[in-house]
This record gives C-alpha cells, structure tokens and sequence, in this order.
C-alpha cells in the first residue's frame, strides 16, 4: 500500500501521525506543499521565514539515495544564502569556474563561468543532491526551532486533489489510513512527472531527446591527478560513448558521464562489468570504487503556465530541460525565490492576487531561456538529423586548428541567473549611464562591502520586505508606501569601488528599489518619493491586468 | 546593421568557380558534405554580422 519508490540516503522526517489525522473536520492550511524535494523544501524556508504557516507533504521519509544533480550555481546558492543554508553547501562542496572541451585528445575551447573577483559565491560548486537537500533540511529544523510555522510529513502522499474557488482540498494517504487536508494556497513541487499535474490534466509539452547517457559516479583510490574543472569530451579517443563528462564532486567522487546511443539494453549496461568495460577504457590502470550509476534520457518541456488559480507548479513539475547546462534544480531554485515573497505579501493581504500571476510571466520566461540553452546545446551533442551532425562535426574540426570556430562548440551553456526583461513588475530605468547589468528585472550583482558582501545585506530574511539602495545618494532615513515599511541600505562608492562599476556607471549617484528576491524593480539617480510609491504599486503587482 | 551585397561582386567569376569545383575534386559525397560545411561556417565566421547572414540564408532559400 505504501511502497517507496526509491531507496533512501538519509530517513530525516521519518512518518508521525499528526493531529490533522483525527479531527473530524478537515484542517484548513495558507499553504500546502507537495513534494519534500529541494524545490518544496526551499519554499518551505521562504515561507518560513516570513512568518507564513506552511505544511509540507512527501510521500518518502527522506532525502533520495544517488547524486543526481550536482551542479549548483551561483544563483542558487544566493537564494540558499538568503533561506540560510548557503555557507555549508559551499563549504561542502567543490568551487569550480572553469570549463573545457575536447575533441578526442584536442583540447578544442576553455570557459571561464566568473571570470571576476568580488562575489561571496563562486560560479559554481558541485555537491551530490542528498548533502544539498540535507543542508536545507537542516536549515528546516533550526527554523522550526526558532518558532517558524513549518510542518514536514514525511510518508504523506496525495492521492486526489480537489481545486475549489478559493481553496484546494486533498486527499492525503498515510500508513495510518488517509486524511483530508485543506489549502487556501498549494505549491506542487513534486518532480518532473508530477501526479498532480495529471490529475489536474495539465498538458506538458516540448522535445524528447533520442539519446541516453550512462552516469557513473565514482570513488578513486589513491592520487589522483583530474583537476577540478568540467571536462567535456566529443568522441573521446577510447571510443567508449559519442561523448564523455568529468566532473568532480566532495569526498573524492567523480561523475563521469557516457553518451551511449538511443537503442541500448538497459540492464545490460548497467551491469557493472558492463559500467566498468567503459571505465577503464578510460581510466587505464585507476583503481576506483562505484558509487552509483543510472542510465537517463531526456526532454525539454514546460507547462503552458505555472499558476493555475489556487495551485502553482514550480520545479521539474512545471519544466524540465536537459541537464547539459545544470538549468534544472538551479531553475527551480530560482522558481521559490520568486514565488515566496509574492504568495507572502499576498496572503498578509499586503498586495493583490493578480501579483500571482506574475510569477508565471516570469518563471515561464525563465524556463524559455533555459530551455532554448538546453535544446540548443543537446542539438549539438546529439545532432537530430544528417546534416545538423554534418555541421557539428565540421565545427568540432575546425575548432583543432581555428580559434574561431571554437565559440561555436557547444557541450552546454551553464545556468545563469534570469533577467526579467521586459515584465510587468519593471518599473522606471531612470539612471542615465547606468550599467546594463543592473537594470530592473536584473538580479543585484554582488560586490565586497567591508568585511562581507553587499548581497548579504539585499533580499528579504524575515518578512518580504522591498529595500531602497541609495549610493551616494541623500534618501529619508525611514520610507513607507503603498502600506509596506522599506528597509534602507546605504553604500558608497568611496568605500567600495566595484560598486561605482556594478551599481553607478557613469552615474555619480544612484537610488535602486530592491525586491525581496534580491531582483532590481527599478532605479534612479536621486531620491523621488512619488516615483518609489509607484514603482513599488507597480513591483507589488497594482498594475497587473492594467493596460501598459 | 550590414547589408548582404547581392550585386556582382567577383571579378573572374569563372576561375573563382572552377576553385570551388576543383576543391571538391576526388571527394566522396561524405567528405565533401564535410567540407561544404566548414566552408561555410568559415565564410560566415569572416561576414560576423548576424542580419547579413540572415539575408544570405534567404537567398539560399531562393
């Protein structure tokens, strides 16, 4: 009745029966969540750190077994950052910056991912999916110890779901029998083959990829010598997969990665002779350890939108890519970081519902951009037709000998953070000479500030609150409007020069509006009170559904 | 924003032509779809300007 689907690395919220369990009147919810994965939880932190009651669902008991996704950007970790849990994942994890690419033995193009000083987080770490969820459950705890309204049930699967005007009922099965749950909000993060989605009959639409890989997560013994770099591989010379990855991740474990063709035995190649034939052709001599291997296929599709009245669809459930590009679990973090402010500001009644809806104008961009990235760069490494794969290997050829064919090789465009061009919530870009780089809908580039970092002191912690951040700039000492107390930051140029290049331009002051997502809503170069209010109205959504 | 020069721009037309045909001289098809291929990555890497080659690949599409 109650089998888990997949073995467990850590059980950390192992199954209680809860209070809700024996009232006879179902128990009305803010928020439910369901899916215990790191989008869930990651919502649950936002939420809980707002002050907002929020009840997260799982069918497991725990964080899953394998490495699954390993890269995390730097994004993400600033959105772990602001829920509190980004300083073990990188001090766990490998900080990586740089790329390369070979074509059999040719070193063929080289990426660096940060190529400047000045930010707290590094382009990227590795870190295997279970330490990356525990951190965040860990995180989980020490806010439920401090008070903060969050529930996890682990062993708590939905098996129906009713959507009602203003509320969603569901259906809950547990070992003890099932129970019936009420939400006036639910979030499903409950992966890429969502059940929610189908009950809903939501359509989910896009590519399948003809392809699969091999992952083998491995532990060498003894020295060696890989630095900790990505290291790509178009038809390596050992012959073993059209292509190859390396990757480093902690405790010494390496993931390498076959691309193995689309009619393959399954089975048959994940028996570990089979796994370690290909190994070694490539390892020669290495004595290692296997890990945990799988073999994937995959798909770029996304649903039509995220919202749904009542119900929100962030993560896998609402769009998958490739993982060429670690754009999935990177994405949904990025997901939370935009939906948590603005279901928290709605459910004070702060702000109006059609904020809601802003969200799905703004994730879907995102995932259009991700999964144009992701499609683009699994065209290149599994070229769809004759002569696609003609070009291709006419770029991997020239790219030997010629420096400019080399930016045209493509084994996967890392994640970076989404710039909301174009959106309602935008408002006024009044900074003449201001860099690009910060203009609304971008998310604040970081820059040293003392001893610390300017991005920890931007963002919502607690509540969703909006930030002014003057440079150098003459702003009230307290600012109020559209009913939301803003938070102040100042800084000067004077003090901290990269914010003069990142912030000022060839401005000599600057007045940014700060969403509690760490997002610029709009900028100035002098302090405007009418300009701020209507900004914010704007950020907070007063404007949705209004002619632009 | 270029401009694809789609007059008459080479001035021996026929010994520039007989380069491209005696290129592909004692090729299979396979090796010279190859080489028509990074021929023309190569051109298009030396025109650079993105609303230039959309104009060449419309005429293509003739």
């Amino acid at each position: 009745m109650f089998d888990d689907r997949y073995t467990l690395a850590y059980k950390l919220y192992p199954y209680e029966k809860s209070a809700d369990q024996d009232l006879d009147a179902p128990v009305r919810h803010p928020v439910v969540v369901v899916g215990g994965g790191p989008v869930g939880v990651a919502t649950a932190l936002d939420l809980g750190q707002q002050g907002i009651p929020v009840l997260v669902l799982d069918d497991h008991e725990g964080v899953g077994m394998g490495s699954r996704a390993i890269c995390f950007s730097k994004r993400c970790l600033e959105v772990a950052d602001r829920y509190g849990c980004g300083t073990p994942m990188v001090e766990k994890g490998v900080t990586w910056n740089l790329g390369k690419v070979f074509h059999r033995d040719h070193k063929v193009f080289e990426f660096n991912l940060l190529p400047e000083d000045g930010h707290k987080y590094p382009a990227f770490i590795n870190l295997q999916q279970p330490y990356f969820e525990s951190f965040m459950i860990e995180r989980l705890r020490a806010l439920q110890a401090e008070g903060a309204p969050i529930q996890l049930r682990g062993k708590n699967r939905v098996d129906a779901i009713e959507v009602k005007d203003d509320h969603v009922v569901l259906t809950v099965m547990t070992p003890d029998g099932p129970y019936t749950v009420e939400a006036d909000w639910l979030v499903a993060s409950d992966g890429a083959s969502s059940p929610l989605r189908d009950k809903l009959g939501l359509g989910f639409t896009g590519k399948v990829f003809r392809d699969s890989f091999l992952i083998a997560d491995i532990r060498m013994k003894g020295d060696v010598d890989f630095p900790t770099e990505r290291w790509f591989w178009f038809e390596p010379s050992h012959g073993e997969g059209a292509s190859m990855l390396l990757h480093r991740q902690p405790d010494n474990v390496w993931r390498v990665d076959f691309q193995i063709g689309w009619d393959v035995d399954r089975k048959e190649e994940l028996k570990e002779e089979n796994i370690r034939r290909r190994l070694d052709a490539f390892l020669q001599g290495v004595e290692y350890d296997m890990v945990w291997s799988s073999i994937y296929t995959f798909q770029c599709k996304r649903m039509e939108r995220f919202r749904h009245g009542r119900v929100f669809f962030a993560g896998d459930a609402a769009h998958q890519v490739s993982p060429f590009g670690a754009r999935g679990a990177n994405s949904g973090m990025q997901d939370v970081d935009n939906l948590g402010w603005k279901l928290g500001l709605v459910i004070q009644g702060k702000a109006p519902e059609a904020l809601l809806d802003s969200y799905s104008d703004e994730r879907v961009h995102g995932a259009d951009e991700n999964i144009l990235n992701s499609t683009r760069s699994t065209d290149f490494i599994t070229p769809k037709s004759e002569i696609s794969k003609i070009f291709r290997d006419a770029v991997l050829a020239l790219s030997d000998t010629h420096d400019f064919a080399r930016p045209f090789v493509n084994s996967g465009r890392l994640s970076v953070p989404c710039y909301y061009d174009g959106l309602p919530l935008n408002g006024a870009d009044d900074l003449p000479g201001g860099p690009a780089r910060a203009r609304p809908g971008a998310p604040c580039p970081d820059v040293p500030l003392g001893d610390g970092f300017l991005i920890d002191r931007l963002g919502a912690r607690k509540g969703a609150t909006f930030q002014i951040l003057a440079i150098d700039a003459e702003v009230p000492e307290r600012v109020s409007a559209q009913g939301l107390d803003l938070e102040v930051v100042k800084v000067s140029a004077a003090d901290a020069p990269l914010v003069g290049e990142r912030y000022l331009g060839a401005a000599s002051s600057a007045v940014y509006l700060i969403r509690p997502d760490q997002h610029v809503a709009a900028r100035w170069e002098a302090w405007d009170e009418q300009a701020v209010a209507q900004a914010l109205g704007r950020a907070i959504g007063l404007d949705m559904g209004k002619e632009l | 924003m270029g401009h694809l020069n789609t007059s008459r721009n080479v001035a021996r037309a026929d010994d520039v032509y007989q380069m491209l045909i005696d290129a592909h001289e004692g090729k299979t098809k396979d090796e010279s779809d190859a080489f028509n291929a990074r021929l023309i990555l190569t051109l298009m890497n030396h025109i650079g300007d993105e609303a230039v080659i959309a104009e060449a690949l419309a005429v293509a599409e003739g």
